[in-house]
């Protein structure tokens, strides 16, 4: 008997967060807008070597020759660079003194979401032992990894102490120019995480990292750099599952991965940004370049994301599989409820032989909000016998929102296989009904037919991140049907 | 005489405009069986849809006690609750969800309605592993999706194990018995009598006298344009498989 979703669903209940957070305690802020004194007293602040001052300038001067691209199927307000602070370090937003101060619709979301009290007073910046930190992101386990050589720490951190590491492979798979929003994120980012595997070194636990949003008007530009050097694995978590309600906020923010032969990297997202409220005021902007680069022989990526919050996602997690039976994959599940927008898929781009693809997709949309599948497959004229097999399910409820699917497929060998299935399905009033039949409540019902609907994603988390996903499914589409 | 476990009385309900029950009027005590047989189309699924709760199903005259309880004012889950269970003529697939994880949300919501604590997980297994006995699916039923891939006739016996699994007061078998081959029509019949006791009624609707020579009728209704209109012993069905309907009308 396996575990079950129930069982789940019990064990978050009551469960604390296993990773804390530690901060330096920096607290100013520099004044809005962007030019390259900005970006010279960013690099300054944050005591940087002098090359990745440059690469900052590069990056920023190349921005300015762009344009902010137009062609994903969303709608928003472009932001205002100007209207943008690029550095602020932590600090608590209000002086709350207990729990009954904050918002208590927020409150109820946390009892929901099944977080700890502690953790939810450490989030309102009430507990003064650990406060949440937009600069660095460190763990407890950090001691247990460097016995095994793994490097995991805030990508500042990681400057100071690997800068050749770090300057070797900054860029490698992102390059600076990559696109509008990867380069804005190369000229300004803040911080993120940094994480290395030696080779043949399976690491013991999955490293997690919860990024958060702090302040209102600072823009977020995380960086996150995974190598996995060859013949080892990872899996990597990155989270947030409490909404932070903020005004409109952009985040661009960068992940690479270089994966070197017979390494394997699984990295998992759930993403829970405020999606705005319900008349689709607020929210936050989220344009986030995800690569992965599969150098070698046999590499493997795999990504994971569960996407529910967030006003406007861009988003599009991809892997280049440069070596020889390569593979990459790609599920995900992107719920998009009241006015939500989304735009999100992958890339995968074959270029060695026999390399090896997966495209997963499960949108769901409510309320009046528009999800949109947007996904590449590219098939190289010398990554003979390569195969890609790309599922895109979509599941409405109610008949107000929109689905999309623009699957864009290349192939220049004869060898290679691709395939491409789609599905659009609605909720069905008799799943509903069948289930309240038997005793589930309708919003019960709701849970499990969306759960169920995204089982083979669901499946692909780590046990107690599966757990979380399955919540905020229930709870994003809470009030969707009937 | 006993209080009815369920009471319908001039009971009228139009869908969209058309209306379908026309005065039905209905008593079951506990521990009988009815069946009910009628031409295609007359109102049989209506009635059971209504008396489960079915939103697009409006009441416009008429009531429903149940266990001395104003159905019609409960959602379709606390009915359930109650103890109406609707083995259905068309079960529907729910892709993803075990049948083990679907049962569970079943039985244990019904179980927090009623003020009690959720079943052991081992207790609950042990209950699975029972019903599926009694239907002989076992094995076949815990790690697959509720209904999806299921032929015909697994479905129908997929609703009598969840029957037994809820142990209702009132079931009704909506043709449970259409589409069964001579060995599955023997097992649901054989789960119905097992489940049968002098508390547990059974209100049967059927086409054929075949599956009533397997569950024997305490009444038989003929059921026409939306409400009874004759009711007879289990003669009464042997008697319409040779005339058919139409000397009633
Ligand atoms: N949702 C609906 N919308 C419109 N008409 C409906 C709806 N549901 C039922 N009807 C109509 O109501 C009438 C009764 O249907 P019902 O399914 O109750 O018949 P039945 O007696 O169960 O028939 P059968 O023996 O074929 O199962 C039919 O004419 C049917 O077309
Ligand atoms: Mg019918």
């Amino acid at each position: 008997m396996g575990y079950t979703e129930s069982d789940l669903e019990k064990d978050l209940e009551g469960k604390e967060y296993e990773y804390g957070f530690v901060s330096d305690f920096d607290t100013d802020r520099i004044e809005n807008g962007l030019n390259e004194d900005v970006i010279r007293l960013i690099s300054s602040k944050r005591e940087e070597p002098e090359w990745l001052l440059e690469f900052r300038l590069k990056a920023y001067r190349h921005w300015l020759t762009m344009y902010e691209p137009d062609w994903a199927h969303v709608k928003y307000d472009k932001p205002d660079f100007q209207a943008i602070s690029y550095y602020s370090a932590p600090k608590p937003k209000k002086e709350l003194k207990s729990l009954d101060e904050v918002d208590p619709e927020l409150l109820e979301m946390y009892k929901k979401l099944g977080i700890s009290v502690d953790e939810q007073k450490r989030m309102n910046g009430i507990a003064i032992d650990v406060v949440v930190d937009s600069v660095s992101v460190a763990t407890t386990f950090k001691k247990t990894l460097l016995e095994k050589g793994i490097i995991f720490m805030s990508f500042s951190e990681a400057v100071k102490e690997y800068p050749d590491l770090v300057q070797e492979y900054l860029g490698s798979v992102v390059p600076a120019a990559d696109n509008y929003y990867a380069a804005l994120n190369s000229a300004v980012f803040t911080d993120g995480s940094f994480c290395y595997i030696p080779k043949g070194v399976r690491c013991p636990m999955e490293l997690s990292t919860y990024f958060r949003i702090n302040e209102a008007g600072t823009g977020q530009f995380e960086r996150t750099l995974i190598v996995a050097d060859e013949g080892s694995y990872v899996s990597y978590l990155e989270g947030c599952t409490a909404p932070a309600r903020d005004e409109n906020q952009l985040h661009a923010a960068v992940v690479e991965i270089m994966v070197k032969k017979e390494a394997e990297v699984k990295y998992s997202t759930v993403q829970n940004w405020f999606p705005g409220d319900a008349e689709g005021k607020g929210g936050v902007y989220n344009f986030v370049t995800k690569r992965a680069m599969c150098e070698g022989y046999k590499s493997k990526v795999s990504w994971t994301q569960v996407e529910t919050g967030s006003a406007v996602t861009w988003k599009y997690p991809s892997c280049v599989l440069k070596g020889d039976y390569s593979e990459g994959e790609f599920y995900s599940v992107a719920v998009t409820a009241n006015h939500q927008m989304a735009d999100t898929g992958s890339k995968m781009i074959h270029l060695g032989k026999n390399s090896k693809s997966v495209i997963i997709s499960k949108g769901i949309s409510a309320g009046v909000s528009e999800n949109s599948y947007r996904g590449l497959v590219q098939v190289h004229k010398n990554a003979i016998n390569s195969r890609n097999f790309s599922q895109c399910d979509s599941l409405l409820l109610g008949d107000k929102c929109g689905a999309h699917t623009f699957p864009y497929i290349e192939v220049k060998n004869k060898s290679s296989q691709v395939e491409h299935e789609a599905t659009t399905s609605k909720i069905g009033e008799d799943q509903i009904f069948y289930c309240q039949q038997r005793g589930i409540s309708e919003e019960k019902a709701i849970s499990l037919i969306v759960n169920g609907y995204a089982r083979e994603v669901l499946n692909q988390l780590p046990m107690e991140f599966a757990a979380e996903a399955q919540k905020l499914l229930a709870i994003t589409l809470e009030g969707s049907v009937g | 005489m006993s209080t009815p476990i369920i009471s319908i009385k001039n009971l009228h309900a139009e869908v969209e405009g058309h209306k379908i029950l026309k005065g039905f009027n209905l008593d079951i005590n506990p521990g009988e069986i009815h069946a009910i047989m009628g031409p295609n189309g007359t109102g049989k699924s209506t009635l059971a849809s209504v008396i489960a709760g079915k939103d697009e199903y409006e009441v416009t005259e008429g009531e429903v006690i149940f266990n001395g309880k104003n159905i019609l004012e409960l959602d379709p889950d606390e009915r359930a609750a109650e103890g109406v269970f609707l083995a259905f003529q068309y079960p529907v697939e729910i892709p993803g969800v075990s049948n083990t994880n679907f049962m569970k949300a079943a039985v244990n919501n019904i179980r927090e309605y009623h003020g009690e604590d959720p079943l052991k997980a081992k207790d609950f297994l042990k209950l699975m592993k029972e019903k599926q006995e009694l239907v002989e699916l076992k094995g076949r039923l815990a790690n697959r999706s509720v209904n999806e891939g299921f032929s015909g006739g697994e479905k129908k016996r997929n609703e009598i194990f969840q029957m037994a699994m809820l142990d209702p007061k009132l079931a009704i078998l909506d043709e449970t018995d259409s589409g069964l081959d001579i060995d599955a029509l023997k097992i649901v019949a054989n789960g119905v009598n097992q489940l049968h006791t002098k508390e547990n009624s059974f209100l049967v609707i059927t086409h054929y006298q075949r599956l009533l020579d397997h569950i024997i009728p305490d009444f038989v209704h003929v059921m026409y344009d939306g409400k009874i209109v004759k009711t007879g012993d289990k003669n009464l069905a042997l008697e319409l498989e040779e005339k058919g309907y139409d000397w009633l009308k």
